[in-house]
């Protein structure tokens, strides 16, 4: 793998105020109808930290996504998101906000009329501060980042699906968001293409200590990512001898019935006497 | 398949309706607000324009033509022959040549706005759009509505004069008539009311054709059957609502242009 080039200044200068967090729940409760998806969901995530979201398929894990980023409104209680209030927030504010969080969907929602290049560069060519050289020289960036640099003017639908999730995670990352979520960036995809995603989530994680959430079905990645930690030195992820895993920023968050039945680390994860956790993981 | 009760089919009608007037009321909001998409205005009005010429031209051909046809009986019967080009003229004008044209465009771009938009609503690019700080109304909904009512305006001109063309065809080929007598006849029997009536029409039926298409689209749910089921649906919603409209805003024209 080639080296991350992505410019690393906006990690270190990134406020991080001790009271205010990556992203917060407060009593989340949200019904479409007559389903009840959410019954008071609250929990925080600290910046740098990673926390993955487990839960059945119908349990509201990329529901919490769309609504950390104010694409849905709950029907009770807040979400801070970098200390706004997205609930109270209206639609045209909540795009300010947008632009400090990179989101990749599940099946990467890339445009498809547009060409990766176009696709990547998004974001950039909207906001229109950025001349023609400059933004050609950050897709180059971020395409590089995934290792996708050839693809540049391709279609989406000329790529395979894990193509299209790291052209999803380099559209994510072009403007090094301070929050990154991520929903099943590895559903569907074979193990290796899956282990290519976990390692560039990992260095998105380590090198540019981004703040993320991550719903996944698949505990091995999640595992994986708890348990070893990228090396910029070598550009590989490494494993972490057992008692290192609590140096890892990272935590899990298991979700049942609408509701937080687990909210902590490997360690407490692994040692868990809940009997429905203790199977889901098994 | 599931029954709905009447209550909640009203329910649902009542909420469809309520969404439908806030969306072109927003439609009609954003025209003002930055930023504005000029590069997606021209590629619409290139999709919708230039690419809905061809049925249009062909359409409006083999209208005037028809109508000169099945005119020229009757009006041989009574001896009034040379007014073919005079019914023609009024009949395109006022009434054809804008509805006909309508249902057309509503028939090519209405479906083709349900499904594009319904296909990046189900493969969530439409949240993906939103995250990434557009605004779809703005990107989307606004340049479909602004192109449409714009090209229809010059298509239904277009359509206006190839049915004419058509009528003239039928005249002169089939019936014998002198071409210069079809053409002074179509052109004096016009006035200013006939003209205004004809131009206002494609511009509300255009707003009626983007909207209905772009509602469909954006609240397409379902996968793609959920989209298959929006297109139908624009499509029949366009081209009713169009018939519907032309009455009532003909009866309103008529009462404020004082026709006589």
């Amino acid at each position: 793998m080639n080296a991350p080039t992505l410019p690393l200044d906006a990690v270190s200068t990134r406020a991080q105020d001790s009271a205010v967090h990556a992203i917060e729940f407060q009593d989340v409760q949200l019904a479409f109808e007559e389903n009840q998806v959410l019954r008071g969901i609250s929990f925080v995530l600290p910046f740098g930290e990673t926390k993955a979201l487990f839960g059945v398929a119908g349990s509201g894990k990329s529901t919490i996504l769309k609504l950390a980023l104010g694409l849905l409104k709950p029907d009770s209680g807040r979400i801070l998101m970098l200390g706004s209030d997205v609930t109270q927030m209206r639609e045209e504010d909540l795009f300010a906000l947008r632009a400090k969080i990179g989101i990749v969907f599940q099946e990467g929602a890339l445009f498809d009329s547009l060409t990766v290049r176009e696709n990547v560069a998004y974001r950039l060519i909207e906001e229109h501060g950025f001349d023609d050289p400059e933004i050609e020289r950050r897709v180059r960036e971020a395409l590089r980042f995934v290792e996708l640099e050839q693809t540049v003017d391709k279609f989406p639908s000329e790529l395979s699906g894990g193509m299209r999730r790291r052209v999803a995670i380099a559209r994510a990352v072009i403007t090094e968001p301070e929050v990154l979520l991520y929903d099943s960036p590895t559903g569907g995809l074979d193990p290796i293409t899956s282990n290519t995603i976990i390692e560039l989530i990992m260095k998105q994680r380590d090198v540019y200590k981004t703040s993320s959430l991550l719903v996944t079905h698949r505990l091995q990645d999640a595992f994986t990512m708890a348990t070893h930690q990228f090396d910029a030195q070598t550009n590989q992820m490494r494993s972490l001898p057992r008692g290192q895993y609590c140096d890892v920023p990272m935590s899990f968050l298991v979700l049942r019935d609408g509701k937080v039945i687990f909210d902590g680390d490997v360690h407490q994860l692994a040692h868990t006497k809940d009997e429905y956790i203790r199977e889901y993981i098994s | 398949m599931e029954l709905t009760s009447p209550t909640e089919f009203a329910k649902q009608k009542v909420l469809a309706v309520q969404e439908y007037t806030r969306m072109t009321a927003r439609s009609i909001g954003d025209l003002f607000r930055k930023p504005v998409y000029f590069a997606d205005m021209i590629q619409q009005a290139d999709l919708i324009g230039v690419g809905s010429l061809p049925i249009v031209v062909l359409t409006g051909f083999f209208t005037g033509a028809v109508l000169a046809v099945q005119s020229a009986n009757t009006l041989q019967r009574f001896g009034s022959i040379t007014l073919i080009g005079q019914l023609v003229s009024l009949s395109m004008v006022r009434e054809l040549g804008p509805v006909l044209t309508g249902l057309m465009v509503a028939g090519r771009n209405a479906s083709g706005m349900a499904s594009e938009l319904g296909s990046m609503v189900v493969t969530e690019q439409i949240d993906a759009m939103r995250a990434l700080g557009t605004d779809p109304m703005k990107k989307l909904v606004v340049p479909r509505v602004v192109s449409t009512v714009f090209m229809l305006f010059f298509l239904t001109i277009l359509s206006d004069f190839v049915g004419l063309a058509g009528g003239l065809f039928v005249s002169k080929i089939l019936l014998n008539l002198d071409a210069r007598q079809y053409w002074s006849n179509a052109w004096q029997a016009l006035v200013f009311q006939d003209v205004f009536m004809g131009l206002v029409k494609p511009l509300l039926f255009g707003f009626i054709i983007a909207t209905v298409g772009c509602y469909y689209g954006m609240t397409a749910r379902g996968g793609t059957q959920g989209v298959g089921r929006a297109t139908t649906q624009a499509v029949v919603a366009a081209s009713v609502l169009i018939v519907v409209t032309d009455l009532f805003v003909t009866q309103f024209l008529m009462n404020v242009l004082s026709y006589k």
